[in-house]
């Protein structure tokens, strides 16, 4: 059983479509003593850093999720905001983020010929996975998804990036560290590859490695 | 590198999809969950839902067709069509929308896409633009489903829509929607200058050689309802999708 956190940012329906699209089970969650009893938990949004945080706050979600995070290590996977609230902090905002990634989110800086770019970025785009990348196994080399976003994660440690996109320049598309996963794309609106790598994520099975 | 997008525009009548020729006469074209069944397995890029009925005062969004909608789209949707509040458009994300599109709203209350960038991010708050040729070149931005006036530039409300706070805009010459003619470029030009957002240019695609052109010229996206549901000679219902996945992107 997927659970997949309902904290009132974003496209949850979706999520949960793809999934069960994917034959899994999945239900949505906001109550902190239920997640506390996930063992494999979807942190989902769209929107502002600062609202999302904010939400998780009043919620009173953040304590749970950092025991499913770091004590319980739960194999956890962060979409879109979901996965830039995985960082210590953001340009987007003044709230620091719930710190599982060494990373910073920042905003897309274009200068010279790129300054044309648009933002958001916009559209399908290929991430090409970087080290074992398990959301990424048999996906081919060039796997094409949908994002929507003007900020992405900026990792200390190169070692926890587990995809990168070209826009302008590479930039971190998916991390990998031990339990915790997050792609700024959305999966469950990228068609097949997208329920590929839901599926990678729903058919892990456990998460020994150090977070 | 960032593929060019290919947006159907669907439009909504009741629960019925129809299609109109320069805003008017809508055309039966079919069940839209159907049709958005069919764009799925084609691996659409995204699509547009715009309910042509749902402006209407005291009228709003069917939340059950849109979720049942959203049910069926593994595939970024775009909702628009009598959303006025915020409250509309949180029970439209939770139902899996991924953007909501304002018009009339955006134009009568700028405060509103203020509020919704704020609170959902500028990404999701697509402002569409429906814009009418008037005399010498001029252009004019039209409300209510091209029935209200405004005497507001394209360039102008467009620049004044992303200093609200709008994340992409829906460009659409009115004169144009169904002819099939190629898409008003020159508008296009006018409105890209002005504006640092994606822009979806919509009305008069009929071949792939329109796309390119919008595409050449600074659109970030092409959106088209005939080209995508009717064939070109007998004007027959057939759902059909071009792939251009073979195109250049972004070349950066």
């Amino acid at each position: 059983m997927i659970t997949v956190l309902d904290y009132g940012v974003g496209n949850v329906g979706s999520v949960l479509n793809m999934l069960k699209r994917g034959g899994f089970e999945a239900r949505l969650i906001s109550d902190p003593d239920e997640v506390q009893r996930a063992d494999k938990l979807i942190l989902p949004g769209v929107g502002a850093f600062d609202h999302g945080m904010d939400r998780l706050q009043r919620l009173g979600l953040v304590p749970v999720l950092h025991e499913c995070a770091r004590r319980r290590r739960i194999p956890i996977l962060g979409i879109c905001l979901g996965c830039q609230l995985m960082a210590r902090a953001s340009e987007e905002g003044q709230s620091p983020g719930l710190g599982w990634i060494d990373a910073d989110v920042v905003e897309f800086r274009f200068e010279g010929e790129l300054a044309r770019l648009p933002r958001p970025h916009m559209g399908w785009n290929e991430v090409a996975p970087r080290g074992p990348a398990r959301l990424f196994a048999g996906l081919g080399e060039r796997p094409r998804f949908y994002f929507v976003h003007s900020f992405h994660l900026r990792c200390a440690d190169p070692a926890d990036v587990a995809g990168e996109t070209l826009y302008g320049y590479p930039f971190t598309a998916a991390i990998e560290r031990g339990n915790l996963f997050g792609v700024q794309f959305h999966p469950e609106k990228s068609h097949r590859y997208g329920l590929q790598v839901l599926s990678a994520f729903a058919r892990l099975e456990s998460c020994s490695a150090p977070a | 590198m960032l593929r060019p997008r290919l947006i159907p525009v669907l439009l909504l009548q009741g629960a019925g999809l129809v299609k109109t020729r320069r805003f008017k006469n809508p055309i039966y074209v079919g069940d839209p969950i159907n049709v958005v069944r069919i764009f799925n397995d084609k691996e659409v890029d995204e699509i547009v839902v715009l309910d042509i009925a749902a402006t209407a005062p005291g009228r709003g969004p069917d939340f059950d067709l849109v979720g049942r909608l959203t049910g069926e789209a593994f595939m970024p949707l775009c909702y628009g069509g009598g959303v006025r509040s915020l409250d509309t458009m949180r029970k439209l994300f939770r139902l899996g929308v991924e953007k909501v599109c304002l018009n009339t709203a955006a134009h009568d209350d700028p405060e509103l896409v203020r509020r919704a960038s704020r609170e959902f991010g500028r990404q999701s708050v697509v402002v569409s633009i429906d814009v009418k040729r008037r005399f010498f070149g001029r252009r004019e931005v039209m409300l209510e489903g091209g029935r209200r006036r405004t005497r507001l530039d394209p360039a102008e409300f467009a620049r004044s829509v992303e200093s609200a706070g709008a994340g992409e805009l829906l460009l659409n010459a009115i004169d144009r929607d169904g002819t099939r003619e190629g898409y008003d470029l020159d508008l296009l030009e006018r409105v890209v200058a002005q504006v640092g957002l994606p822009v979806i240019l919509c009305g008069g695609a009929g071949e792939l050689a329109h796309f390119r052109a919008a595409l050449a010229r600074g659109a970030a996206a092409c959106a088209a309802g005939s080209m995508f549901v009717f064939q070109p000679r007998t004007g027959a219902v057939l759902i059909t999708y071009p792939d251009i996945s073979c195109w250049e992107g972004t070349p950066l």
